[in-house]
C-alpha cells in the first residue's frame, strides 16, 4: 500500500517537537528508531542492494556468483515468456481497475438518504476482501469446473454451451481477472464510502432544489468531489495488480495449458528465482517491474492534472 | 451506525414520496444483488463442503445436500499436517502483528515528537520501503534466513514482516494529532521519554494500534509467496502455503478442499466478525490520510 508523506505535516512536527534538539534527547530519539531502522537495514535496504548485485551475476551450481555485466537483462528483454507475462500483468491491472467504477457505483447508493443496512451491506462486500486469496482461488475454480461446476450449469439455463473457463487459454485471464475485482471491490468501496462521507451534504440538498436527478448530482457533485479519492485508488489498484501473484498461483494447477497465457511478472519471477535456479535473471526481471511500477506511477500522476479536482 | 439510523429516521419523516419509496426499494434490490454476488461464492464453499464427492459429480448439480455429510472435514486433518498448518500461521500472524505494534509505534513516536538530526531524511528513506516490490528483496532475504539457519521454522515466517513503513507512516499521523499538553505536563512532573510513550502516549492510540493490528494480522495470514519460499517442509508451512499442496494432492475431490479453505479462512473471517470496525477504520486511514 502506498501512502504520500506530505512535507508539510513533517515540518509542522519539526516546529511542535516538545524538545529541544539537547545530545540527550537526540540519543533517546535515536534509541527509539533503531529497532525499526535496525530491521529495514537487514531485511529490506541490503536486500535491495544485493538484489542489484544478483542481477549482474550468473549463480554456481554449488553457490558463488560470477559477474556477467548486463547478460541477464539482455535475456530478459529477449525472452518471450516476459512480453507474454508482462502482457497479462498489464491486462490484469486494467481489468482490475474496473473494480473501481463498480465501487463508486454502490458507494453512491449506500449514500442515498435514509438508507438502511447500509453497514450489513459495507460488511457483506467486504467479506471477499478479507478471505484466504488461496481459499478464494479454490471456491472460484469450482465454480468455473468445467464439468461439474456451478457457472456452467447456470450458464446452460440460458443455452450457453459448458466451457473450460480456466483451462481455455482464451477464458483464462477473463476468469482470474473477474475473480480479482470480486475480491477487491469492497476494499474499494470502504475507500470510496470515507470519500463521500467527505461531501457537504447541502451540496446534494441545494442541487435536489434546483431540480437536479440522481443522475445529474452523480455526475456533477459525486464525481468530481471525488476525484481526489478515486485517483488515490487508482494508483494504489495499479501497484496492488501489477505485483499480482497469489490468486494466479492458485488457480492455474501445474498441468494447466493455459499458465503461459495468465502468468504474472511475479509469477514468473517466482518460478525463475526458486524453481529454475536463474536468480540473477530473476533479479533482473524485478527489477524492470519495478521501473515500470514508477513509470506507470509517474504518468498517473502526469495525467491527474487533467481530471482531478482538488477543493 | 449511529447517523444512519438517525438519517433513516429523517427520511420516514421528511418530504418522501411514493417515488422516493420506490427509488428506495429498487437501491435495496441493486445492493442485496450486489451482496448476494459476493457471499454466495462462500455459501456453495459451505454446502459443497458438506456433500459426498460422488455428490458433487453429479450434472446437474444438486443444491443442498442429499446427506450431510461433514467427512472431508475431518480427511483435511488426515490429508496434511491441518493442525501444525494451523499453529504456523498463528504464529506468524501474532509474530508479525506484534513486532510492527512495538517497533512501528517506537519509531512513529520519535519522528512525530522528537527534534533529531537528520529526522526528514531517516523518515522519507524508511518511506522508501512502501515503494519496493516484495519481489525485490525476497531473494537475498531467504539467503538471510538461511544464513541464520531458520529455513522451516516460525521465525522465519515472520521475521521480515515485522518492520513495516506502513504502519510507522500510519501510527506517526495519528501521534502528530495527539494534543501535546498531556505530554508536557508528564515531562514537568519529570517522566522520562520512554516513560511518557508508554503510559501516556501508546493507551492514547489504541484505536490506531488496533486498526494497524487487524491489518497486519489480515495481511499476515493471506500472505503466500514469502511462506512458499522459506518453508517448504509442509509441517512447518502456513495454512496458505498448505492449502496450495492440497490442490495438487485432490485435483477433483472437491469437498474435500472445499472444507480445507473454509477452514484455513475461518479464524480471519472471525476476526473480522468481532473487530469489523477496526478493518474498515484501518482501510479507510489507508484511502484519505494520503
Amino acid at each position: 500500500m502506498s501512502v504520500f508523506p506530505s512535507t508539510a505535516a513533517s515540518k509542522a512536527a519539526g516546529r511542535t517537537a516538545a524538545t529541544r534538539s539537547k545530545p540527550r534527547g537526540q540519543r533517546t530519539a535515536y534509541l527509539f528508531i533503531a529497532p525499526l531502522g535496525l530491521g529495514f537495514a537487514v531485511f529490506y535496504f541490503w536486500p535491495l542492494l544485493q538484489t542489484f548485485y544478483f542481477s549482474f551475476t550468473e549463480f554456481g551450481a554449488f553457490g558463488g556468483h560470477t559477474f556477467i555485466g548486463t547478460d541477464n537483462y539482455l535475456r530478459v528483454v529477449k525472452d518471450v515468456t516476459v512480453w507474454q507475462a508482462l502482457g497479462n500483468t498489464l491486462f490484469y491491472s486494467l481489468i482490475g481497475l474496473t473494480a473501481l467504477p463498480v465501487a463508486i457505483v454502490v458507494a453512491s447508493l449506500l449514500n442515498r438518504r435514509g438508507l438502511r443496512g447500509v453497514a450489513v451491506y459495507r460488511a457483506l462486500y467486504f467479506v471477499p476482501f478479507v478471505t484466504l486469496p488461496v481459499a478464494v482461488g479454490l471456491v472460484w475454480n469450482w465454480l468455473y469446473n468445467g464439468d461439474f461446476g456451478l457457472l456452467n450449469e447456470m450458464l446452460s439455463r440460458f443455452g450457453v454451451d459448458r466451457h473450460y473457463w480456466v483451462s481455455d487459454p482464451s477464458t483464462a485471464v477473463y476468469a482470474i481477472g473477474t475473480v480479482m475485482v470480486w475480491s477487491s471491490t469492497g476494499y474499494y468501496l470502504i475507500i470510496f464510502m470515507a470519500g463521500i462521507k467527505g461531501i457537504p451534504r447541502d451540496y446534494y440538498e441545494a442541487a435536489e432544489i434546483d431540480g437536479a436527478g440522481a443522475l445529474r448530482r452523480f455526475f456533477t457533485i459525486t464525481l468530481p468531489l471525488l476525484s481526489p479519492t478515486i485517483f488515490f485508488a487508482s494508483v494504489i489498484c495499479m501497484i496492488n495488480s501489477l505485483q499480482t501473484f497469489d490468486l494466479i498461483y492458485i488457480m492455474m494447477a501445474e498441468k494447466n495449458p493455459a499458465i503461459g497465457d495468465t502468468q504474472s511478472v511475479v509469477g514468473l519471477f517466482y518460478k525463475w528465482a526458486f524453481i529454475e535456479n536463474a536468480q540473477g535473471a530473476a533479479a533482473a526481471l524485478a527489477f524492470l517491474l519495478m521501473l515500470l511500477i514508477a513509470a506507470l506511477t509517474y504518468l498517473q500522476f502526469r495525467l491527474q492534472k487533467r481530471w482531478v479536482h482538488y477543493g | 451506525m449511529a447517523d444512519t439510523r438517525k438519517r433513516g429516521k429523517r427520511g420516514k419523516r421528511g418530504m418522501r414520496g411514493k417515488r422516493g419509496r420506490a427509488g428506495s426499494i429498487a437501491t435495496h434490490a441493486v445492493l442485496s444483488l450486489g451482496a448476494l454476488v459476493m457471499v454466495f461464492p462462500f455459501l456453495w464453499q459451505l454446502l459443497t463442503a458438506l456433500k459426498t464427492l460422488a455428490e458433487t459429480s453429479r450434472v446437474p448439480p444438486t443444491f443442498l445436500p442429499d446427506k450431510w455429510n461433514g467427512a472431508s472435514f475431518e480427511e483435511v486433518f488426515t490429508a496434511l499436517p491441518f493442525r501444525e498448518m494451523l499453529t504456523n500461521s498463528v504464529l506468524n500472524t501474532v509474530g508479525r502483528t506484534l513486532g510492527q505494534l512495538v517497533f512501528c509505534s517506537l519509531a512513529a513516536y520519535a519522528f512525530a515528537r522528537m527534534r533529531f538530526r537528520g529526522r526528514n531524511v531517516l523518515f522519507a528513506l524508511f518511506l522508501s520501503v512502501l515503494m519496493v516490490p516484495s519481489s525485490l528483496l525476497v531473494l537475498p532475504q531467504y539467503d538471510i534466513i538461511q544464513g541464520l539457519g531458520l529455513l522451516n521454522s516460525a521465525p522465519a515466517l515472520f521475521l521480515p514482516g515485522m518492520f513495516s513503513a506502513f504502519g510507522t507512516f500510519m501510527l506517526r499521523q495519528f501521534f502528530l494529532a495527539l494534543p501535546k499538553e498531556l505530554e508536557e505536563a508528564a515531562r514537568i512532573d519529570g517522566a522520562g521519554s520512554f516513560r511518557v510513550f508508554w503510559s501516556i502516549m501508546l493507551p492514547l492510540l489504541r484505536p490506531a494500534l488496533a486498526a494497524l493490528a487487524v491489518i497486519t494480522a489480515m495481511w499476515s495470514w493471506n500472505d503466500l509467496l514469502w511462506p512458499l519460499i522459506v518453508n517448504t517442509d509442509p509441517a512447518k508451512m502456513p495454512i496458505s502455503a498448505g492449502l496450495t499442496s492440497l490442490e495438487g494432492q485432490y485435483e477433483t475431490n472437491y469437498p474435500v478442499m472445499m472444507a480445507g479453505s473454509l477452514i484455513a479462512s475461518l479464524p480471519m473471517l472471525l476476526v473480522y466478525v468481532f473487530l469489523q470496525r477496526h478493518f474498515v477504520q484501518s482501510v479507510a486511514l489507508s484511502g484519505t490520510k494520503g
